[in-house]
């Protein structure tokens, strides 16, 4: 039998889409989302999709993988502050160590994140972040 | 008997957007690898996924950018098909994640479209049909491919990665009206992939004069004849492209001129992205096409047939076109590697 279906499947909305919540009393925003909110104990909540777009809050580098990510090492992840408000964790993407630097404007993409029992499991798809850079690029193209 | 397409209500494109991966690798590098000849190289380098991307994941940026352009709600999509031959499960369907990310899944159509490089318009066709029908309002197509070529085989040249999606929608919404489409199919085997085999297997010349030129060739000229129109009609033309040569030597039998082709030619840079080929080259006449623009699009998919279809484009192309990422931005976005680098993101590696 498949492994961890059920788990994967159930996160499928804030993985795909960034979907967390908003406090209906406080206005408070949250990913992943919460039952209780954390800034005035209200339990009351619509869901909310972020837009994707944040800034580097911090960052490191991963050389020795967790199990189900070696095949990526090394790899960058981050702390992105959500334009929104919310810190999210995420593994960063399209990007050399050497280009990171705290504040840096990045934007959501989803991506496979991990395959569940290698090439015969389920193919786990997510969020992570990379630079977001057009309009750099824009600036470049016009010099 | 009427062969050219048309829908009883009118159809235009709404929405378009594209993707291509990051990583680049140079033909030379190849050729250095497998000692080729370096002077007759068929692209000048090709794009390679990441090793965390693959069709599902291409086909969600680019649908992301068709949809930012279209300015409709996901849920307003009633069919999403993404037409590849690398659809990452043999069996499971890549549309109905792509569906999910777009916040589209629930009362919607989905499924994968296969046909070699052709799959890509034949949801395309399909999305019209659903449209123009009044089944339907809006229908989401999208060709994307991450190529797979045999190590040291002629197409490890040109395999690419990239592609395009598209959302279809009725004519006063559009920022480009189709005027017909029409297909030319037979039976004809210059290029297949057998199940549980890794790497395709293709006829070398017999790709080229009984394949993709009968088809191209034969699909354009008929449409032509039928819309009573003549190469001079149109302001770009966009053929299928497995390299270079072909799709500029087909414009020049057709009659077309370098200058109609030229916008619409990627592959040089971005390598054959199969089903996305024709689609992505779209998408760069349309980021720089005017009002009143006719534009042409060929594909070819081998076994094979080619699509054709006419599309005029609108003023409505102004404001939507810089809702998305353009199509330069993805060919600008580029980082070199080497061959080795490239062995491990193609997974050419043996880890255990």
């Amino acid at each position: 039998m498949a492994e961890n279906l059920a788990p994967n499947w159930r996160l499928r909305e804030q993985r795909y889409q960034l979907v967390g919540n908003v406090c209906l009393n406080c206005n408070a925003k949250f990913f992943p989302p919460r039952q209780v909110c954390a800034n005035c104990r209200g339990t009351e909540f619509d869901s909310f999709q972020f837009s994707g777009k944040g800034e580097l809050y911090s960052f490191t580098t991963l050389r020795s993988a967790p199990a189900g990510f070696e095949n990526y090492a090394p790899y960058s992840v981050g702390m992105i502050k959500l334009d929104e408000g919310p810190l999210v964790e995420a593994m960063l993407t399209d990007v050399n160590e050497d280009e990171l630097a705290i504040g840096m404007r990045m934007e959501m993409v989803t991506r496979k994140i991990r395959e569940e029992e290698g090439e015969r499991g389920l193919i786990v798809y997510g969020y992570k972040f990379r630079r977001d850079n057009e309009n750099e690029e824009k600036r470049n193209a016009r010099r | 008997m009427n062969q050219v397409m048309k829908p009883k209500r009118e159809v235009g494109i709404i929405g378009y957007g594209a993707y291509v991966p990051r990583y680049r690798i140079k033909a030379h590098e190849i050729a250095r690898v497998w000692g080729g000849a370096e002077d007759a190289l068929p692209i000048d380098e090709k794009a390679v996924p990441g090793l965390d991307e693959d069709t599902i994941t291409m086909s969600i940026e680019a649908a992301r950018n068709a949809l930012a352009r279209a300015q409709i709600d996901a849920q307003q999509l009633r069919a999403v098909w993404v037409g590849s031959e690398s659809h990452p499960y043999a069996v499971k369907p890549s549309s109905t994640l792509v569906a999910e990310a777009l916040g589209a899944s629930g009362a919607v159509l989905a499924g994968d479209w296969q046909f070699a490089c052709k799959a890509g318009t034949e949801a395309m066709q399909a999305a019209i049909a659903l449209v123009g029908s009044e089944m339907a309002d809006y229908a989401l197509a999208i060709g994307m491919d991450t190529a797979q070529g045999r190590p040291h085989d002629a197409l490890e040249y040109t395999a690419g990665a990239g592609g395009a999606a598209y959302i279809l929608g009725p004519a006063e919404n559009a920022l480009a009206v189709l005027e017909a489409s029409y297909s030319y199919v037979t039976d004809t085997p210059d290029f297949f992939r057998r199940a549980y085999q890794h790497y395709p297997e293709h006829g070398n010349r017999f790709t080229g004069e009984p394949a993709y030129f009968d088809h191209t060739l034969t699909a354009t000229q008929n449409f032509l004849e039928l819309m009573n129109y003549t190469p001079r009609d149109f302001h770009y033309v966009v053929l299928h492209q497995p390299n270079v040569k072909f799709p500029l030597q087909a414009a020049q039998q057709l009659g077309f001129t370098r200058d109609q082709v030229i916008h619409g030619l990627l592959v040089g840079k971005i390598g054959n992205t199969y089903a996305g080929a024709s689609l992505i080259g779209m998408t760069n006449v349309l980021d720089n096409a005017k009002a009143g623009d006719r534009i042409l699009l060929v594909s070819f998919g081998s076994g094979a047939g080619s699509d054709v279809f006419s599309y005029i484009v609108t003023e409505k192309i102004l404001e939507r076109r810089d809702l998305a990422k353009r199509t330069a931005f993805y060919l600008g976005r580029r980082e070199l590697i080497d061959y080795a680098r490239y062995a491990r993101f193609r997974n050419k590696l043996v880890m255990n």
